[in-house]
């Protein structure tokens, strides 16, 4: 697309445009993802405790996401006056912002990615760390005791799991080889010869399963919402937040977990490559395969949140430091192990 | 803590099951009803919105005997009443407060014509509270408007009266 531009704006300006074309590109889809997101999320929760869900705004309810963005643009933004206020409205932006800068890395096909970093898995991580930072200010920030319990909970939860995530990233690594997710991708092609994706591969399957219990914990998504759970903590860091900066921490959220199933289809399930290495599976385009791949974790997500009860405080950071991570510790030592034994010729 | 024990929560068996429940019951048909448009079937003995009704003459029922006033527990009836120029006696005021109004029947249990009733409709919010207070002309027009459905449901609990 730089090139396009070229002859009109010159090299800065062309790429500048260019860049700028494809951030909208990559921002307007996810926010329309996550209005359609949020809707499959209610509808699956109201389906599986034999409700209906939304069904009156539009076709089959299908406009309710919209109808509620709606209503919350109208609304008026209220500022608590012992809250600081900078901080206050600054958090909302925090979250929101770092939840979509992660999708720069995000492979959608062969080359189809905005920032071709070579450590992309590193930026994600990185970027995903950040967002803990949007939590605990609107907790601190908004002066009152349930944002601020929600924002002590928030920290040590994603912290305490994104240790385990690291080392599940570790493994995934090592075996490919690389830390650019392209790379990554591509060396899922044909895993025991007809399956594209680690998670077939029976030494990454159980990291798999700690992935994606991992991102559950990360993105506070049930059964570890403990920074809202509304029995103890009202709405949790959220409780004095309204209008729009209530609906940037909701955009903000449900682009985290979107991000999370990009991430499990990525790095377990091949990304852009059809589940099963078959040649007329490649007619179709990588970026659909991609976006079935994203939609089926998010229904995973979505029925285990229908499923599972919240964890205690206590049970969610015993599974975290006492399971997660030594189990994750050992798996990095077994696949590095492995590794050397087989690929690498078996000499320290 | 024996071996299978182990085994199950390695392999996170419980959840597994859980899972495999909830995913049935994503499929089962939905309990909810979707309301405007389904309705629960109810009882003739429902007590919904309040009705005065007539007789197939079109004289009203009422005998202001304040019966019902008397015995209503919420005391949100309020009744006035002389004698007509026909030398009947009939009311010149009925009104329910239908915000004190706690929907337990009695009256229409003390009623001796049958005048006062509970019908089958539960459809009457208003906007403000002043609609609220009924009169009696709002209520013989409720009469006037169910009393096809109101008589169905009075001859359908007769035989248990």
């Amino acid at each position: 697309m730089t090139e396009f531009f070229t002859p009109y704006l010159g090299d800065q300006g062309a790429w500048f445009v260019a860049t700028l074309i494809g951030i909208l590109l990559i921002a307007l889809p996810v926010m329309l993802a996550v209005a359609i997101v949020i809707y499959v999320d209610r509808k699956v929760w109201a389906a599986m405790a034999l409700r209906r869900g939304p069904n009156v705004v539009g076709p089959f309810g299908l406009l309710q996401s919209f109808a509620d963005a709606l209503k919350v643009f109208l609304q008026e933004t209220i500022v608590p006056t012992s809250a600081n206020r900078g901080l206050f409205l600054l958090a909302p932006i925090i979250t929101f912002t770092v939840a979509l800068i992660a999708w720069a890395v995000i492979p959608f096909g062969p080359g189809l990615v905005l920032a071709d970093i070579n450590v992309g898995l590193l930026y994600i991580l990185a970027a995903s760390s950040l967002g803990v930072y949007g939590v605990i200010i609107a907790g601190w920030s908004s002066n009152s005791k349930y944002p601020f319990y929600s924002a002590l909970r928030a920290a040590a939860q994603m912290v305490s799991y994104e240790v385990s995530i690291g080392f599940v990233l570790i493994s995934v690594v090592l075996w490919a080889g690389s830390f650019h997710l392209g790379t990554i991708i591509e060396a899922q092609r044909g895993v025991f010869g007809f399956f594209n994706g680690f998670a077939i591969n029976p030494l990454l399957f159980p990291m798999w399963v700690v992935f994606l219990i991992s991102a559950l914990a990360e993105t506070a998504r049930a059964p570890f919402d403990l920074t809202e759970a509304e029995s103890e903590l009202v709405a949790g860091y959220q409780t004095e937040y309204s209008s729009m900066a209530f609906a940037l921490f909701w955009l903000g959220e449900y682009a985290n977990v979107l991000l999370m199933c990009a991430l499990n289809a990525v790095l377990f399930w091949g990304g852009w490559l059809p589940p099963i290495d078959w040649a007329p599976l490649y007619a179709v385009p990588g970026l659909v395969w991609l976006i079935l791949k994203m939609a089926f974790f998010f229904f995973v997500f979505s029925w285990i949140r229908a499923t599972v009860p919240r964890y205690r405080y206590d049970q969610l950071m015993r599974l975290g430091w006492k399971i997660f991570l030594p189990l994750s510790l050992f798996w990095v030592f077994l696949v590095s192990g492995f590794l050397m034994l087989t690929r690498y010729g078996g000499t320290a | 803590m024996s071996l299978a024990h182990y085994v199950k929560s390695f392999t996170l068996w419980e959840f597994v099951k859980a899972h495999a429940l909830t995913l049935r019951y994503f499929f089962k048909p939905k309990a909810t009803i979707n309301y405007p448009y389904e309705r629960n079937p109810l009882s003739p003995r429902f007590r919904g919105e309040h009705a005065l009704r007539r007789y197939p003459n079109g004289e009203e029922r009422c005998i202001a005997c304040k019966l019902c006033e008397a015995i209503c527990p919420a005391m949100c009836i309020t009744i006035e009443s002389e004698p007509r120029e026909d030398g009947s006696r009939r009311t010149t005021r009925y009104d329910i407060d239908m915000t004190k109004c706690i929907y337990c029947g009695l009256c229409q249990e003390a009623c001796p014509v049958d005048a006062i009733v509970e019908g089958p409709n539960l459809e009457f919010a208003t906007e403000t509270r002043e609609e609220l207070i009924y009169t009696k002309e709002k209520l013989l027009e409720n009469g006037d408007r169910w009393e096809s459905a109101i008589a169905v449901n009075l001859a359908a609990d007769a035989p248990y009266r």
